[in-house]
């Protein structure tokens, strides 16, 4: 296998990552009542608002505490205490997710005191009640958005869950970026095998809601508040997806509580799949149910129909770090070869992670941690790849290469529906599966000559 | 039961109605923190104005975030090189930050140029830049002297100000380019495009306006911008500056050094473009070249009137929210409306100055709601209370108004159809009657429980827009034909297409004259 880090350039030539603050801002949009607050200057919060509105096509409310010159000398304190008071009053948030910027990092904002302070200050002020405020550090010259949302979803239940008395019933269901589709499919899966889930975060109602009768402060969704504070007594957590190196919820959540920390791969194909499922038989104690044994059937079912118009195509695979292992395990399961691999992220494990999939007949992919999309398109001119598997930000090379693109991840913002994407489990995998096909016969025909109606 | 939306106190002094109380809105400062404002920052700015300059290599220096998210978002479109739309960054890591990043910098031009072989480099700074002190005026100096290729830096550190201070960054940086060209001055009247930024070929629309009429475009800056030509852009007799927000400081400065007189100019709406045009044409002061415009836009008026008069017939009486960067597009937003039938019912822009505000408001109805750098709160608040069908905005304000049943218009930086020019009023129309006639608003649950709201729905041949419209429509007559004001005044309506301007009357005068 060849494995390299990202190229010998210096500069960084259209990424394949975000900033860590954006990472932070969805994980914080998961909470129930949160509001994401960005401390540094403003038009960081603006470029992730308008970022994240093109994936997912929702409000997206992001403050900041708009640094000046002042601000930026002096320090930020004054500036996050007024810009805080305005969002309780303006927005009336159940909980503040504050997430440092690479600005307010470098200055050496001392964010804890300030937000101590703070809520010392308030204290005797009877016009504001003062929710949780929970605090990100993520300067962006460390990690990717990947690691923010890492950091953010630790930050969540480090901050608010309690230990007490074992839930048999409660279990902690600590996905990585999905889709709103996938954490929905995820939350009906757990209760369907009588479990109570506490899903963190939870942004499917809030990034994919209905619209209203009347403006929302902040939308309806988001994992509740008193639900994260019972966290410390489930009596496992589920960590889908297995690269993260930092402090992770799960971790956080064994090391002070004594919850078990189960860590899966992302659950894209049968047999990831099949880990998650196992893992929450083993938890519940009952078997899977039988809808979902029969959608795993009519998966493989179809992975035999299909697998002539399949096998042995050469796929380039990338994005985040779990989105990519999982997806080139996927792949290997169905006879596709990927033939070169790469993520923006940087936390070093996906090499190893690649390593440990069983490749069947095929060889293992070049893998480039670190990379950059003109790395990937350099890597990417001798490969003979057949198709792409990534974000939209792959539209470019997939262009240039002449292949089709198969949308997963974030962003997709230059297709409709990002938000009801389905990868995950049996279904999500099916229609992730039916797409790759689908996407393969469509090529096939309008390369023939003749136009086959019968494929 | 409805929760009303208070304005922060801090920013009660930045919203106004009009005729509820004498006219007085602050602007021009300082977003408010926690206000969550529609505004980018500085960087923002600078990257706004600068990026269609297609030849041109672009390095962001800074984290990874302010390239990522400016990565090939707007849609300022090329004839030629493609460059502007590659994001370059230094992604600066930690060691970077505590030690400086001037030598990844410099390393990274070298290599950049090196590979790319661009006509010029630009190097913003960002944030963290302005904070850990880099000296990019001295790395842009080496790398110049080392490659060949000018490299200049744009002063753009994001806090240090809003979006109108990166515009005059980035006319600084313009400003070492312009005047470095030892070519010779073209034959003829010759101006310089400024503040056009090529959205989905607008500057291809309005360059073959002037060549139409006669007039030598030496350059446009910055819509498809060539640094060849902006190096001889100081041989122009006159500079036509649209957006005057980001555009007006290069003019300025071209006014001090070269003595080129400058005109404001908008080309959007029918009224404004006409008026581009005759406003440039008197300045050369040319009966041939002033004969040619005439022509010009009796043609392109004759050609588009009776396809806007179908939009306007279904769009006679809706009301629109218009929230713009710069103040400048909200006034020919608030004309092009009135064309449309539409009525303006809100009014704001990120950036606008006293000045702006004032004519804003001058050119509004009484009860219009002026916002100066406002929010989702505010925005919401008011779509409510004046009931507007519409909001045009840039894409940050799209879910505002779709999660309240409202329709939508992208009149930003990021659309994708041109909405300059004649053709582009067509566009445009197009655009209002295809989102604000929508069946789907019906089903949304704002409307549906406001049983007061009325609503039209007209499907039918309008439906596939301009497609439907019947090729054989008879152009109409213009009954104020013998009276025609003269270009430029804005007295006397145009009776057919009730236009404050000129257009008709004289497309009509020419036509029977003829
Ligand atoms: S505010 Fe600063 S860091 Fe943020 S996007 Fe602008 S320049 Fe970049
Ligand atoms: S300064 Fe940091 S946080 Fe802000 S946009 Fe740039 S990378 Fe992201």
């Amino acid at each position: 296998m060849m494995t390299d880090q990202g190229s010998s350039f210096v500069a960084t030539r259209n990424a394949c990552k975000m900033c860590t603050p954006l990472g932070a801002c969805l994980a914080f949009s998961g909470v129930e009542g949160c509001l994401p607050f960005l401390h540094g200057s403003q038009g960081c919060s603006t470029y992730i608002r308008r970022y994240l509105i093109s994936h997912f096509r929702e409000p997206m409310d992001i403050a900041s505490s708009n640094f000046d010159e002042q601000s930026a000398i002096f320090g930020g304190q004054n500036n996050l205490s007024i810009g805080l008071r305005h969002v309780l009053e303006s927005y009336r948030p159940k909980a503040v997710g504050i997430a440092t910027t690479c600005l307010s990092e470098t200055i050496g904002d001392d964010v804890s005191m300030f937000l101590n302070e703070f809520r010392s200050e308030q204290a005797g002020n009877t016009d504001l009640s003062i929710p949780p405020l929970i605090h990100a550090s993520t300067p962006s010259y460390h990690g990717s958005h990947f690691d923010g949302y890492t950091e953010a979803v630790a930050a969540i239940v480090d901050t608010l869950a309690e230990g007490g008395k074992r839930q048999d019933d409660l279990v902690n269901i600590l996905p990585f970026i999905v889709s709103p589709a996938d954490l929905r499919h995820l939350r009906e899966i757990v209760h369907d095998f009588r479990l109570t889930p506490i899903l963190t975060p939870d942004y499917s109602d809030r990034l994919d809601g209905p619209p209203w009768q009347q403006y929302q402060r902040i939308p309806d969704g988001g994992t509740p508040i008193d639900m994260i504070r019972r966290c410390g007594t489930a009596a496992a957590s589920i960590q889908l997806g297995d690269t993260p190196t930092g402090r992770t919820a799960a971790g956080i959540l064994a090391a002070k509580f004594d919850v078990p920390a189960m860590v899966l791969p992302m659950p894209i194909g049968v047999r990831a799949s099949d880990q998650m499922f196992g893992v929450l038989e083993k938890v519940s104690g009952r078997p899977t149910p039988q809808h979902h044994t029969a959608e795993r059937g009519r998966l493989v079912d179809s992975y035999i129909d299909a697998h002539k118009y399949i096998f042995g195509k050469r796929a380039i695979v990338f994005g985040d770090e779990d989105f990519v292992v999982s997806t080139v395990g996927f792949l290997a399961e169905i006879g596709i070869q990927t033939v070169l691999c790469g993520s923006g992220g940087q936390s070093g494990t996906l090499k190893a992670s690649i390593n440990r999939i069983e490749m069947g007949p095929s060889e293992p992919p070049r893998v480039i941690e670190g990379v950059d999309f003109e790395d990937l398109t350099e890597a990417a001119a001798d490969v003979h790849a057949d198709l792409m598997i990534g974000h939209s930000k792959g539209y470019k090379l997939a262009r240039q290469l002449g292949i089709p693109l198969v949308r997963i991840g974030l962003p997709v913002h230059d297709r409709f529906g990002a938000s009801r994407m389905l990868h995950v489990g049996y279904r999500g995998t099916q229609q992730l599966f039916d797409r790759i096909v689908n996407t393969l016969l469509e090529q096939r025909q309008d390369i023939s000559e003749m136009g086959y109606t019968y494929l | 039961m409805r929760e009303a939306i208070d304005i922060l106190d801090a920013r009660r002094r930045q919203v106004h109605t009009k005729g509820a109380q004498p006219f007085q809105l602050d602007c021009e400062k300082h977003s408010v923190a926690g206000s969550v404002s529609q505004r980018a920052c500085v960087f923002c700015g600078s990257r706004v104005v600068l990026y269609p300059i297609t030849d041109a290599l672009h390095l962001v220096h800074g984290p990874i975030g302010c390239a990522a998210y400016t990565w090939d978002i707007r849609g300022a479109q090329s004839s030629g090189s493609q460059l502007h739309r590659m994001s370059f960054s230094t992604d600066l890591r930690e060691k970077d930050v505590i030690y400086g990043g001037e030598k990844k910098c410099e390393t990274a031009l070298i290599e950049l140029i090196g590979r790319y072989r661009p006509k010029a480099a630009f190097v913003y700074a960002t944030c963290i830049v302005g904070l850990i002190g880099d000296d990019l005026e001295a790395v842009c100096r080496r790398v110049t002297a080392q490659t060949g290729v000018e490299t200049i830096p744009v002063h753009s550190e994001g806090f240090a100000g809003s979006k109108k201070d990166g515009y005059t960054a980035a006319c600084a940086a313009l400003d070492r380019l312009v005047g470095s060209s030892e070519s010779p001055p073209p034959d003829g009247p010759s101006i310089n495009i400024l503040g056009d930024f090529n959205i989905a070929g607008e500057t291809w629309v309005i360059r073959d306006y002037y060549e139409r009429m006669g007039v030598n475009v030496i350059s446009t800056i910055t819509g498809d911008g060539r640094v060849d030509d902006i190096r001889r852009a100081h041989h122009a007799q006159l500079n036509v500056v649209q957006c005057s927000g980001s555009m007006k400081g290069l003019a300025r400065l071209m006014k001090q050094k070269y003595d080129i007189p400058f005109v404001h100019v908008s080309y959007f709406g029918l009224e404004d473009v006409s008026k581009a045009l005759y406003d440039v044409a008197e300045t050369f002061n040319d009966p041939a070249m002033m004969q040619r415009t005439k022509r010009l836009v009796r043609d392109e008026i004759s050609a588009v009137m009776p396809r806007l008069r179908r939009y306007r017939d279904a769009l006679q009486g809706k009301k629109a929210a218009v929230y713009t960067g710069g103040a400048f597009k909200a006034f020919s937003l608030v004309r092009s409306l009135r064309t449309l039938g539409v009525q303006t019912v809100i009014a704001g822009s990120q950036t606008g100055n006293p000045q702006d505000y004032q004519q804003l408001e001058s050119l509004c109805d009484d009860g219009t709601v002026l916002l100066d750098d406002t929010n989702p709160l505010e925005l919401a608040k008011f779509i409510d209370q004046t009931g507007a069908d519409l909001l045009i905005g840039g894409v940050k304000e799209r879910p505002i108004a779709y999660k309240l049943g409202v329709a939508f218009c992208d009149h930003n930086h990021e659309r994708k159809r041109c909405l300059a020019g004649y053709e582009g009023m067509v566009n445009f129309a197009n655009e209002v009657y295809s989102s604000v006639c929508s069946p789907v608003w019906s089903l949304s649950p704002r409307k549906q429980h406001a049983s007061s709201v009325k609503r039209s729905i007209a499907p039918g041949p309008l439906v596939t827009a301009d497609a439907g419209l019947p090729l054989n429509a008879k152009v109409p007559q213009c009954p104020t034909a013998a009276t025609a004001p003269s270009p430029g005044s804005d007295s006397q309506a145009c009776g057919v297409c009730q236009l404050k301007a000129h257009c008709s009357g004289l497309a009509a005068q020419e036509t029977e004259t003829a």
